[in-house]
């Protein structure tokens, strides 16, 4: 056990000690050396928690999830993707300011940020993009031809079986109703053939344009492999080319809810 | 629909006649539609149009609907910047536009065959022109078969 993960199970034990959070939503122990999220909910059982460089999944997906929030203020460990999903969650009125309180568990012990602006200075100091080697990836792509980019994008999708695993790791898709549901019209054919998931996978960028947190929780998640966080991570940044950085996710309007009458662009004849 | 295509030649018979879609706004592009007909302009009839009621309402997944369904080609139009009858749907069609057409790029979907245009409802010898040439671009390109043929690939 590292000095870290001693902080956090002794933070975790005294926050439910206290009474002041009913819930530590944190790491665990999971199979093949990964990490699970584990929902602690007694001062015995903080000993579960685990933090690593291993732990990678977006814990903020749970915040909204109603059986959570019947349990009371819930804290959760927070790694920068965590961070970014909170302030816009708090942007799309999903959480109200104090809902929640942040974990940052680092080497100088684990800091608790109980409000928005605690939150807001914190992702200050940290570097803006957290996916590296996805703007790599988007970058390879973009420079290929259209035919070479549709052969790659069927050669990855036609693996995707449609578990929507991607979908329910997402802290941003929280819709209770999601188009991908909706039969009256049927926009997206339910079988998994390549119109299917074709049109699942642009259905859902478009809908986290502007929103992604770029976390690429979606594409851990999936069974098959499939790096499907480059479609919403592409779709959030033409939206900051396109309509500045403010327009992207945690920016002050929602950039396809909003318009500026100079918006420029070159094919509309 | 072959048959309906104005008769230039013997290749007219066995040419591939596009199908196109048309999704256009009540107020502007509609009207200039009208006015082409109305004017006697002659265009290639191998439009369909759909009349909504706002650019603003035109949802992106009509336009991937549309294409799934058997178009070789989209046409979305509307009011000029500035002349939307709810004074900003086209604004915001506008930025829906510039990020779809991107994302429809990045994942390999033929952009060439998706066409936004702004008709006002004066321009009835713009949408004739508009109509033609998507027209002839189209019909160049050949039908969408790797849209069309994608519900028999994948997992199933």
């Amino acid at each position: 056990m590292s000095v870290r993960e001693s902080d956090l199970r002794a933070t975790a034990a005294r926050l439910l000690e206290t009474g002041s959070v009913a819930v530590v939503i944190g790491y665990g122990a999971g199979t093949l050396g990964r990490r699970r999220p584990v929902f602690v909910r007694a001062p015995a059982q903080a000993g579960e928690l685990v933090f690593d460089d291993e732990c990678h999944q977006n814990l903020a997906t749970y915040l909204l999830k109603p059986e959570i929030r019947r349990l009371g203020r819930p804290a959760v460990v927070a790694i920068p993707s965590v961070l970014r999903s909170l302030v816009q969650l708090a942007t799309e009125r999903q959480l109200k300011d104090g809902d929640v309180l942040a974990l940052v568990v680092g080497d100088d012990g684990v800091r608790e940020l109980a409000d928005l602006a605690a939150v807001r200075q914190h992702l200050a100091g940290l570097p803006g993009s957290l996916h590296p080697a996805a703007k790599t990836e988007i970058a390879r792509l973009s420079a290929m031809t259209a035919a070479e980019r549709r052969a790659f994008w069927s050669d990855e999708l036609s693996r995707c079986i449609k578990c929507y695993a991607c979908r329910a790791a997402c802290p941003m898709c929280y819709c209770e109703r999601c188009t991908t549901e909706c039969n009256r019209p049927q926009w997206i054919p339910v079988a998994s053939h390549g119109l299917g998931t074709l049109e699942y996978h642009l259905m859902r960028a478009m809908h986290l344009a502007g929103r992604c947190v770029e976390c690429a929780t979606c594409s851990r998640a999936c069974p098959a492999g499939i790096p499907v966080h480059l479609l919403a991570v592409f779709a959030e940044e033409s939206v900051r080319r396109q309509f500045g950085a403010e327009a992207g996710a945690a920016g002050p309007a929602y950039a396809l809810s909003s318009f500026r009458p100079e918006d420029q662009e070159g094919f509309i004849r | 629909m072959s048959a309906t295509a104005p008769a230039a030649g013997p290749a007219a018979a066995s040419r591939f006649e596009p199908r196109i879609v048309a999704f256009v706004c009540n107020w502007c592009t509609y009207a200039g539609a009208d006015l082409t007909g109305t004017s006697r302009i002659r265009y290639q009839p191998n439009v369909r149009v759909i009349r909504l009621p706002c650019t603003g309402r035109i949802d992106f997944m009509l336009v991937m609907t549309a294409l799934a369904n058997g178009a070789d080609g989209v046409i979305v139009s509307g009011c000029h910047p500035n002349d939307c009858h709810y004074t900003s749907g086209n604004f915001h069609a506008r930025r829906r536009w510039m990020v779809f057409r991107d994302l429809l790029d990045f994942a390999g979907v033929d952009v060439r065959r998706v066409v936004f245009s702004w008709v006002s409802a004066a321009e009835g010898a713009k949408w004739a022109e508009l109509v033609d040439k998507v027209t002839d671009e189209v019909r160049a390109l050949g039908p969408y078969r790797e849209i069309h043929d994608l519900s028999g690939t994948g997992v199933g």
